[in-house]
């Protein structure tokens, strides 16, 4: 039992894992301001859930559990505030996004003259 | 895998301090300093775990807390010049590069 | 005066959850501490202006959680792999359309899942208008109108 638990737990975490990289990864790549929030919202919602949930599983029913619950709570309420005070702001002080079907800034040059 | 999950968010933290470094906006760096704020909290929680210390949760509870009243008062003071609750929002042209 | 009493029991609950030692001094500290933060917010002028919890169907909001992880993971698989595709696949897009909640709880609930979920973005919330920034042309299409929308409208008491 707590084999499987463990085994499920490092699941979790290896997920969590890898989805924040993805995050940091499009926060990177991306094209632009508005695009680079998309890529740091994966960190926010999927990276540390998963991994909140591996830690959950490790810990068990305690205190800690509830602990870890408060933290994913706190992030699942107040990371979508601080993101749409950010982008409303942005788009208050004149940035504007990048739209339309496009691939690369390469490409959109060539395509459209 | 906890150490794994650890380096990753190393690694996280790292990419996110590249784009605060080249960003070229204020916005771009504020919305890297809000990643790291993220990553930092779960660092705490996993380091917590690997150390076999639980009051590391705390002080994550607290981090995340501080780390969104952070960003938004940076923000309330880049758009308004100061931090008092009753400023006026500047106007747009005012703000622009 | 019901809301002070209500703030000051939720606070007592959070700091005996978060400190789970029940010695006398530690009690005496947080009845204390959760006085001074009722004080303080009474005097920020921060408590009340928004609707009692009660005009929500609580069982339809609790039955959302699960739908909204759901739709949550589908949506940061999309984006995940939109990000590690080598060409980069976006079509970014600003969309504005009408919510079909009226409350401010109901608004606050729909505008927070875009956020929360990846691939949109709301940028600004007002009655009767959301303007949301969209990674595809695909997430884009599907916001006006989306079953989010209506279980949103659903949860309000009418």
């Amino acid at each position: 039992m707590t084999t499987l638990i463990d085994f499920l737990s490092a699941l979790f975490l290896a997920g969590g894992a890898f989805f924040s990289l993805v995050g940091g990864i499009g926060l990177v790549r991306m094209p632009d301001f508005y695009t680079r929030m998309h890529g740091a919202s994966i960190t926010e919602t999927l990276g540390a859930g998963l991994m909140l949930i591996g830690l959950m599983l490790l810990a068990g029913l305690t205190l800690v559990t509830v602990k870890l619950a408060m933290i994913g709570l706190l992030i699942l309420f107040a990371s979508p505030t601080a993101t749409h005070a950010l982008a409303k702001a942005a788009l208050l002080s004149g940035l504007k996004p990048r739209l339309g079907e496009q691939h690369s800034t390469t490409e959109v040059a060539s395509s459209k003259p | 895998m906890l150490a794994a999950a650890t380096l990753a968010l190393l690694v996280t933290v790292a990419l996110a301090l590249a784009r605060a470094a080249l960003g070229p906006t204020i916005f771009d760096r504020l919305q890297a300093a809000n990643t790291i704020g993220t990553c930092a909290m779960l660092l705490l929680a996993l380091l917590g775990f690997l150390g076999g210390r639980p009051e590391f949760l705390d002080i994550a509870l607290v981090y995340g807390l501080l780390n969104v009243l952070g960003v938004i008062a940076v923000l309330k003071f880049f758009l308004q010049g100061n931090s008092s609750a009753t400023g006026q929002v500047r106007r747009s042209e005012e703000l622009r590069p | 005066m019901a809301r002070s009493f209500t703030i000051l029991v939720a606070l007592l609950l959070f700091w005996l959850l978060l400190s789970g030692m029940f010695v006398p001094f530690l009690l005496a500290a947080g009845v204390g501490s959760a006085i001074a933060v009722l004080l303080f917010s009474r005097r920020m002028d921060v408590i009340g202006g928004e609707e009692l919890p009660n005009r929500l169907h609580w069982f339809k909001l609790l039955a959302y959680g699960p739908w909204l992880i759901k739709e949550i993971i589908l949506a940061a698989w999309d984006v995940s792999k939109r990000i590690l595709h080598p060409k980069l696949p976006i079509s970014p897009a600003l969309v504005e359309f009408t919510p079909s909640q009226t409350m401010d709880a109901g608004l606050v609930i729909h505008a927070n899942s875009i956020t929360l979920t990846p691939g949109t973005i709301s940028v600004e919330v007002e009655h009767g208008r959301f303007l949301v920034h969209a990674l595809s042309s695909e997430a884009a299409a599907s916001l006006a109108g989306s079953e989010m929308d209506r279980r949103c409208a659903d949860m309000e008491v009418r």
